[in-house]
């Protein structure tokens, strides 16, 4: 690791002055970051934690809406969301090891965007609200909007997650297979229904990261069964290929796993 | 009953408390004052020219005491290989050198480059990150037939060839082999990958140097496996420092597997930089780097022939395998696919006729060496798998087939050069199917089945080759050194023993262990016996921990020295009780004089030695402490069978292992629940190659699973329950213990069982999948279940 300082604000406001200065970072719970700069990977001068602003950290469920803290940790929501989402509930429970869970945050998995994280498939399969807030203020983002790709978002710099809103369905279940190493999703489905129609959002799989099976979708809100995709074509997004999986075999899993979180779902 | 103490007893292991708590104190604990910090510069291509080393910004940085190159070297000896394997043409293997810092080429992703010395860890980082090296990349040889192919490029310019040497075993059996295959009612072919993987203890390998200008001593304080035979090694032949100007010390050694046997580059440098810079000299890896310079394990590729008559009797077996080196031969890597794997290739089996060629070759990538089981895994996996896929293909019991051929009188020479003692392979197998319950595995299947799931039920046997020694044979076999081991047991006037072994404990228990074997002796409490290891300077002249060998031949040194003792302690309470020596017994920690009621404590006696105020000096010494060194005639052979339950995920190719058994024979037992944690790791490990590890690299030599990212390692989440069993015993007749090694019995052992019952699964539901390369992770059984559709 290279030598940085830290600066731990209190408030939104703190933090977002103190992104403003040369060089400087945010550090949410640093699951993702801290390792990278073990390892001498990532580096800046300066860090700003964002565990310390309360004003984050709040989970609250109102008007059919669950909102959650940007610096909420996976085991809070885990805890405090499962009444009210226990679809997201479960998905942030199974996020990495008890460890991983107490220091990361939904904000922090957000901005990240692995390809192969957990939150993006909640948030795009919810259709979340993100808002991020930065000098100019605040400002609203649709999760359809904010996944631009593989660690690329539609945040600009010098903006934090303070925020998400996710859209509580009526039914709505995540289902992932394990990479054997990492434990991150090798692919993960996560199915929601609501209303006017069902979202279903695959992590894992693609080149591009996260993204929405249109096609399942429109099946799913005629028929929201198993059998309603049975005919379908697994997507064929650039499916990542690597030591764990063909992109044969992840396409294959993007539709196994649909028709199962449909199934849990039930 | 069972015992509780003394052989036989599960005491309970004195050393853990001191592990558990945080309190050990390992190499990375050490700190010498003043010592200074190294960070190596490490290639990151596999295969490059070294054109030159820029090291001037670095030599400017803060805190930098001085950059190493290899230029630093010259008059140093290169690494030594501490065996030496003879081809079929007659000619010695091709042995390059293996500098301590690359010397010209890069030859793997890893290779040190350059040192540098600083007072920090950061600074010496930061220099290192500082060095700019001039590498023309060249091509890289990663694939082991390609690179013996015509024009491959070669990882060392000066040898003739990637060909380190062309093994042929037995030799004389070749055209008899050949003959009998040709003939045989039926041959099973398989084809089969051992994959490459990565010990990964705990503990990653730490180096720290000192040198003592008033005495001229270094010290080197290491992760080894064997100090002493680091400081023969380092001493002779890299350094040039006497043995008595030289001390190793293994402190606290937080799991080995056999990568940390071992001589490594950067013990020899801390050792050499603290004398040029008189300063202490310490490295600790990080876990990227022991990814890139830890001695990987296995990688063979195989093709193996098993021939049998039109009864289903082995008539013979031929097996061609292709075995990694990596870029430089580690300290032993020869012997792995030869002496430690052709010899057990009759397994469990009478088999009359066996041949085995080897082709080692070296590639663009880590050295390869021993890691837990060394070779007899390679030699059981495609046994075991081929032996199954006869049974399939012959439409008969596997169980059956292994029966009708298994071994079953004694002592046995099998064509491999190998006489087993003792063994009875029925009696593990019948205490194996009970443990597992075959006959109510119908109804399992039914089960799984009903829930959409395929199950698979499968089992095989093992032998191994422990308690590696005996020296004259091992000699033969091109050994450069000897395999006997060493005790020095020091009785103190108040009666407690110091036992000093020269095996090392890297987690196996041998402080609890060895101090039962030798309290037991003497009828005294366990907590009455010191064992002492890993220091050159307080322990004899050892070969160390490997092989399953610390109690099959180091705990017979130590019950050779004991018996010395107590020999001597009867003199003296014969003199003090005025009786014959032949009439003292020793029991319970008492001396008493057959026939009369005289008795004497154990303290007296070793008081008497000391205070030597009524005492025989005219025929013998005063002082109690005897030395012994033990040679055994023969290694031993443990043996089992094992079981593996699994269920697979027919649309996502996940398997999940719901039962693993093993039934061992280990001879005598003399900590059952520490043999139980043996197995249990050895499992562990095992079923890690099976389903998990696996060590890749692409074609450019970048290793592709360089963390734990991507690397899997097992995982309490990935295991059953384990049922072990080694109430089976049939004691090694050769060591005075009976005793016969169970350190690596789990992990040799159970890869088979794993895959045999993978396959036994897939059949079942229809898919004629014949093999799968381990790892056998989801991704690849569903390929292999739809590539068999």
């Amino acid at each position: 690791m290279y030598d940085f300082t830290l600066t731990r604000p209190t408030t939104i406001a703190d933090a977002v002055s103190a992104l403003q200065g040369e060089d400087a970072q945010p550090i949410a719970g640093g699951q993702t970051l801290l390792p990278t700069m073990k390892a001498r990977l990532a580096q800046a001068e300066t860090f700003v934690s964002l565990t310390g602003i309360s004003e984050m950290r709040g989970i609250s469920a109102a008007d059919g809406v669950l909102t959650l803290g940007g610096g909420a940790t996976h085991a809070t929501v885990a805890r405090e969301a499962a009444a009210s989402y226990p679809a997201l509930a479960s998905l942030a429970g199974r996020i990495g090891d008890p460890a991983v869970r107490t220091r990361g945050t939904v904000g922090g998995s957000i901005a990240n965007n692995d390809p192969s994280a957990c939150y993006p498939a909640g948030a795009l399969g919810s259709g979340a609200t993100i808002t991020a807030t930065g000098p100019n203020g605040s400002r609203e983002i649709a999760a359809d909007d904010y996944f631009q790709g593989m660690f690329a978002t539609a945040l600009e710099e010098g903006e934090i997650i303070t925020k998400v809103a996710f859209p509580i369905p009526e039914k709505a279940a995540y289902e992932k297979m394990l990479q054997p190493a990492s434990r991150f999703p090798l692919v993960a489905v996560f199915v929601a229904k609501y209303a006017d129609g069902v979202r279903v959002a695959i992590t894992g799989a693609s080149t591009d990261g996260v993204f929405r099976w249109s096609e399942a979708e429109a099946a799913l809100s005629g028929d929201f069964s198993p059998a309603a995709i049975e005919g379908l074509t697994p997507p064929s997004n650039d499916m990542i290929s690597d030591l764990h999986g063909t992109p044969e075999y992840r396409a294959h899993l993007c539709k196994v796993l649909t028709a199962r979180a449909v199934r849990s779902a039930q | 009953m069972p015992k509780d103490h003394g052989i036989g007893a599960s005491s309970k292991r004195r050393e853990d408390a001191r592990f558990l708590t945080g309190k050990g104190r390992y190499t990375d604990d050490i700190n010498v004052a003043g010592q200074a910090h190294v960070a190596f510069l490490r290639s990151d291509v596999a295969h490059g020219r070294i054109n030159g080393i820029d090291t001037s910004a670095a030599e400017g940085m803060p805190g930098v005491l001085r950059v190493f190159t290899a230029k630093d070297f010259e008059g140093v000896g290169g690494l030594p290989c501490g065996w030496q394997i003879t081809s079929i043409d007659g000619n010695p293997m091709q042995e390059p050198k293996h500098p301590i810092l690359a010397d010209g080429k890069v030859r793997h992703v890893g290779d040190p480059i350059a040192a540098v010395v600083a007072e920090t860890a950061a600074q010496a980082r930061d220099a290192a990150e500082a060095i700019v090296p001039d590498i023309e990349t060249l091509p890289a040889v990663i694939d082991m037939k390609a690179a013996l192919a015509e024009g491959a490029p070669k990882v060392h310019d000066d040898l003739t060839s990637n060909l380190c040497y062309d093994w042929g075993f037995v030799q004389e059996n070749k055209e008899a082999v050949d003959k009998a295959v040709a003939e045989a009612a039926h041959v099973t072919t398989l084809e089969l990958v051992n994959n490459r993987l990565v010990a990964n203890p705990m503990e990653p390998r730490v180096a720290v140097g000192d040198y003592a200008l008033h005495s001229d001593e270094s010290t080197l304080y290491t992760t080894s496996q064997n100090p002493h035979v680091i400081r023969l090694l380092m001493g002779a032949f890299v350094l040039g420092i006497p043995e008595h100007k030289l001390r190793v010390v293994a402190p606290d050694v937080g799991g080995g597997f056999g990568t940390k046997i071992f001589h490594y580059a950067e013990e020899a440098f801390c050792t050499f930089a603290a004398k040029e810079l008189q300063r202490p000299v310490k490295w600790t890896s990080t876990r990227s780097e022991a990814f890139m310079s830890d001695a990987h394990g296995r990688d063979h590729v195989t093709k193996i022939e098993l021939a049998l008559d039109a009864d289903n009797n082995f008539t013979a077996i031929r097996c061609q395998t292709y075995a990694n080196m990596g870029a430089y031969l580690s300290t032993f890597a020869p012997s792995v696919p030869t002496w430690l794997h052709g010899t057990l290739l009759a397994g469990n089996y009478k088999t009359p006729l066996i041949y085995t060629n080897v082709k080692a070759v070296f590639t663009n990538t880590v050295p390869v060496d021993a890691y837990r089981g060394a070779g007899r895994p390679e030699a059981t996996f495609q046994l075991e798998r081929v032996i199954d896929m006869a049974a399939r293909e012959l439409g008969v019991d596997p169980v059956a087939l292994r029966r009708q051929n298994f071994i079953t009188e004694f002592p046995y020479a099998t064509p491999v050069a190998v006489e087993y003692d003792t063994g009875d392979y029925e009696g593990t197998m019948t205490k194996l199917l009970a443990m597992i319950d075959r006959d109510g595995f119908a109804e399992r299947r039914r089960q799984s089945e009903a829930n959409g799931k395929l199950r698979g039920l499968g089992i095989n046997c093992y032998i191994e080759a422990c308690g590696i020694a005996p020296s004259q044979l091992v000699g033969q076999l091109g050994a450069r050194a000897g395999l006997y081991e060493s005790a020095t047991v020091r009785v103190n006037a108040t009666g407690g023993l110091v036992v000093m072994t020269g095996s090392h404990s890297h987690g196996q228990g041998h402080e609890t262990s060895f101090a039962q074997v030798v309290a037991d002796m003497i009828g005294i409490d366990e907590g009455q016996v010191e064992i002492v290891h890993g220091d050159t300077a307080n322990t004899p002249m050892g070969m160390g921990t490997y092989g399953s060998r610390s109690l099959a031949v180091g705990g017979s040194a130590m019950v050779r020295a004991t018996e010395k003792i107590i020999a001597k302690a009867k003199k003296i309470a014969s003199h003090l009780m005025e009786a014959s020596a032949d009439d003292i017994e020793l029991k319970d920690g008492k001396f008493t004089v057959a026939g009369t009621d005289k008795e004497l404590a154990w303290g007296d006696v070793t008081l008497a030695a000391y205070v030597p105020h009524n005492y025989p000096l005219d025929e013998i010494e005063p002082g109690l402490e005897e030395t012994a060194f033990y040679d055994p005639n023969n290694f031993t052979y443990p043996a089992g069978a094992y079981a593996c339950e699994v269920e697979v995920d027919p649309e996502t190719g996940k398997v999940d292992i719901l039962a693993m058994a093993a039934a061992d024979d280990f001879g005598n037992v003399v900590n059952p629940m520490i043999v139980e944690g043996q197995v249990h790791g050895g499992l562990a490990q095992g079923i890690g190659q099976a389903l998990l590890e696996n060590c890749a690299y692409d074609a450019d030599g970048q290793l592709l699973s360089a963390s734990y990212m991507d690397y899997a390692m097992p995982r309490a989440h990935d295991m059953p329950m384990f049922q072990v069993d080694h109430s089976s015993q049939t004691p090694c007749t050769h060591n005075p213990l009976g005793v016969k090694g169970c350190g690596e019995a789990g992990a040799i052992g159970s890869p088979p069982s794993v895959v045999n019952a993978v396959i036994d699964a897939l059949q079942s539901g229809g898919h004629d999948v014949r093999h799968i390369d381990m790892p056998l992770t989801p991704a690849r059984v569903w390929s292999a279940m739809n590539a068999a559709k």
